[in-house]
């Protein structure tokens, strides 16, 4: 029983729903219960959440704006999709897929030391304009490019998966994308990335080797953009390169923001469900009406971030927020328990050596800085 | 020959990119947020001069137009949508802001439609002088922002406004202990901002009569980009770097090999000097405080 309680169930919960989510749609998809637009969709679905969770590292946890995403995502939707077409004639489709997923997401990996390095010397909207600058010359190198290599405006030809089992595919590389991550987070090596995203003097007056956290989260968040970019170019059968301009990359940073800073579920839930809304009101809203869909995610934009934000609504917000309000109905609050309530039958009477000798450390009750910190800057 | 007519249209081109880069540095400067929506406040003037000229015929009176009615969208954005996060992080910040700038784009939509207006302001042939010929809006086009920016200078170095503005982007603290309304001073910084990119989207469409939702998205983001080229928050810098910018583009685009790459080339150049020097050409260097 013991055992079993001390596995916290809380971080494992986000693995267990996509999973979930995954096995139910796979069975659908099996069964003949889902169209073709459908797969499309959960495709889609896969490679935004990803995105989205590895831009989160970066915005929400390292706490630096990147602004080009979508480069990484490029340059690994090219160079995955171009290996896709070399190598699928000479070794079949399973080894093509592996092989071009690892080269996609390596180059975009390389890329990512290389924006990652001036990151090193510039700080906040500086390193915004920098990442979008990446984006955009990405973009304008592919565009250009002779139609034998990457296929210039015309875009670039790929080979298409088994249309059937790419998004498990998919969502099972999202599952290895949330381990390596949540594990990043999770370990010394995360609370030292968040860190720096509080206060980075204070983080390397206390010896946190802030260049080389930094190089780890920009590398790791943009190897996940190439390997997603891969799943595109398998998803698409040619990769156009304005489809990776910088309203793509804003795209995601408001599944990010939306979702919640630094929450990773919330990247999870908020790429779901703008991704499934983006599919489904793209076919309600045709013509002169698809506009309205901009106007709404501009209007909820602006709403939450300033609701979430707001200086002024601090008090409405913490009288008013989720925690709470799951707290009123909860017949145990931290106020109502008495010390001879402890229940002295479940003391343990065998020392687990294990756990006498590893640190436990606390995820879930975040270390939050006092506001004033920041204010003296 | 050649080469001075395509620096004469480096000049004028950097002069707009450079009225435009003023006001994403004196919003920086004072507010310290990255106005993203500033790009597009250019296209709503664009429209501006649309409406005005489809119904009064005169360009004078739409440029007029143009200027106050981007005024009062600039103070408005910044009262409804900025000001509610002051003192919150600058994230949050530049995301309301990069809402705004959709907001804007997608109305604009709306009203106007996706397919582009035509707009022809004025067509005033060329002129030709010691062998050159030159285009005469881009003479226009550099004499006016030449005016602008030598009269801003005046304003922010000599009045009382202008040194508040100053004071305030020095220290806001300090500056309020002195007296100095600050949101008033912030105000009038968008407003400022505002008006400049109704000129420069004034100059724009005599540049090129095309007129779409998307007018101002990318020399916004290049203007952007000549801002912190010069070292965001200094107005001399966003002169300069706003020039270099227009000057490497008319260089770039007059050579068929690069010509493509245009874009590509300038952000390059951004990043080569943040990398030399992370504050821009004329930026100032701050040092962190704990």
């Amino acid at each position: 029983m013991s055992s079993f309680n001390s596995i916290k169930w809380k971080h494992y919960a986000n693995y267990i729903a996509v999973a979930a989510f995954t096995i139910v749609f796979a069975v659908l998809s099996l069964v003949g219960g889902l169209k073709t637009s459908d797969i499309y969709m959960l495709e889609k679905i896969a490679i935004a959440i990803m995105l989205a969770v590895s831009l989160s590292m970066v915005v929400g946890f390292l706490g630096e704006l990147s602004l080009g995403h979508a480069g990484f995502m490029c340059v690994g939707a090219y160079l995955g999709g171009k290996t896709a077409a070399v190598l699928e004639p000479l070794l079949g489709e399973v080894p093509t897929l592996l092989i071009s997923l690892l080269v996609g997401g390596a180059v975009a990996a390389i890329f990512g030391v290389i924006i990652g390095l001036p990151a090193l010397r510039l700080r906040g909207d500086y390193l915004a304009i920098v990442t979008l600058a990446f984006g955009e010359i990405v973009r304008t190198v592919f565009m250009n490019s002779s139609s034998e290599s990457f296929g210039g405006s015309l875009g670039l030809p790929t080979p298409r998966f088994d249309k059937n089992f790419l998004f498990i595919i998919a969502f099972v590389l999202v599952l290895g994308c949330l381990a390596v991550t949540q594990n990043l987070i999770r370990s010394k090596h995360g609370r030292a990335i968040t860190s720096i995203r509080d206060n980075e003097i204070a983080a390397r007056a206390t010896g946190i080797n802030v260049t080389k956290y930094k190089l780890i989260v920009f590398t790791v968040s943009s190897f996940f953009a190439g390997i997603a970019g891969v799943l595109y170019s398998y998803s698409n059968f040619t990769i156009q390169s304005t489809n990776f301009s910088y309203n793509y990359s804003i795209e995601i940073l408001v599944m990010v923001v939306l979702g919640g800073m630094g929450s990773i579920n919330g990247s999870i839930i908020a790429a779901t469900l703008i991704t499934f809304l983006d599919v489904k009101l793209q076919t309600i809203l045709t013509g002169n009406l698809a506009v309205l869909q901009d106007l709404f995610y501009a209007l909820i934009l602006i709403l939450i971030v300033i609701y979430n934000n707001a200086p002024a609504l601090k008090g409405f917000r913490e009288a008013h927020n989720f925690k709470n309000l799951f707290n009123k109905f909860k017949k145990h609050s931290p106020e109502h328990i008495h010390d001879d309530e402890a229940k002295w039958d479940r003391v343990p009477t065998k020392i687990n050596m294990d756990e006498v000798l590893s640190v436990d450390i606390q995820v879930s009750s975040p270390y939050t800085p006092d506001k004033t910190d920041k204010e003296d800057k | 020959m050649k080469f001075i007519e395509t620096l004469i249209n480096g000049l004028s081109m950097g002069s707009t990119y450079a009225m435009i880069a003023l006001g994403y540095t004196m919003v920086y400067g004072i507010a310290k947020m990255l106005n993203f929506a500033h790009g597009d406040v250019i296209m709503v003037g664009g429209y501006m001069i649309f409406v005005t000229m489809a119904s009064l015929g005169n360009p004078i009176l739409g440029l007029l137009a143009a200027v106050v009615f981007c005024v009062a969208l600039g103070v408005t954005i910044e009262k409804i949508a900025y000001k509610p996060l002051r003192g919150a992080s600058p994230l949050a910040v530049l995301i309301t802001a990069i809402g705004v700038s959709y907001l804007l784009q997608s109305t604009a939509q709306i009203i106007f439609g996706s397919a582009p207006k035509m707009v022809n302001v004025a067509d005033l042939g060329n002129v030709k002088f010691a062998g050159l010929t030159v285009p005469v809006y881009i003479l226009v086009t550099l004499g006016c922002s030449m005016v602008i920016m030598l009269v801003l200078s005046v304003f922010v170095k000599y009045t009382k406004t202008g040194r508040a503005m100053i004071a305030v982007s020095e220290d806001k603290g300090a500056a309020q202990l002195m007296g100095i309304n600050v949101n008033k001073i912030i105000m009038i910084t968008f407003a400022i901002g505002s008006a400049l990119a109704a000129f420069a989207g004034f100059f724009m469409l005599m540049k090129s009569p095309s007129l779409n939702n998307t007018l101002g998205a990318m020399p916004g983001i290049k203007a952007f980009t000549a801002a912190v080229i010069g070292g965001i928050g200094s107005i001399p810098g966003a002169m300069l770097g706003g020039m270099l910018m227009g000057v490497v583009e008319a260089i770039s685009l007059t050579i068929p090999a690069i010509a493509p790459y245009t874009d590509a080339i300038e952000f390059l150049i951004l990043i080569v000097i943040l990398l030399v020097r992370p504050t821009g050409i004329l930026g100032k260097k701050r040092r962190e405080k704990v």
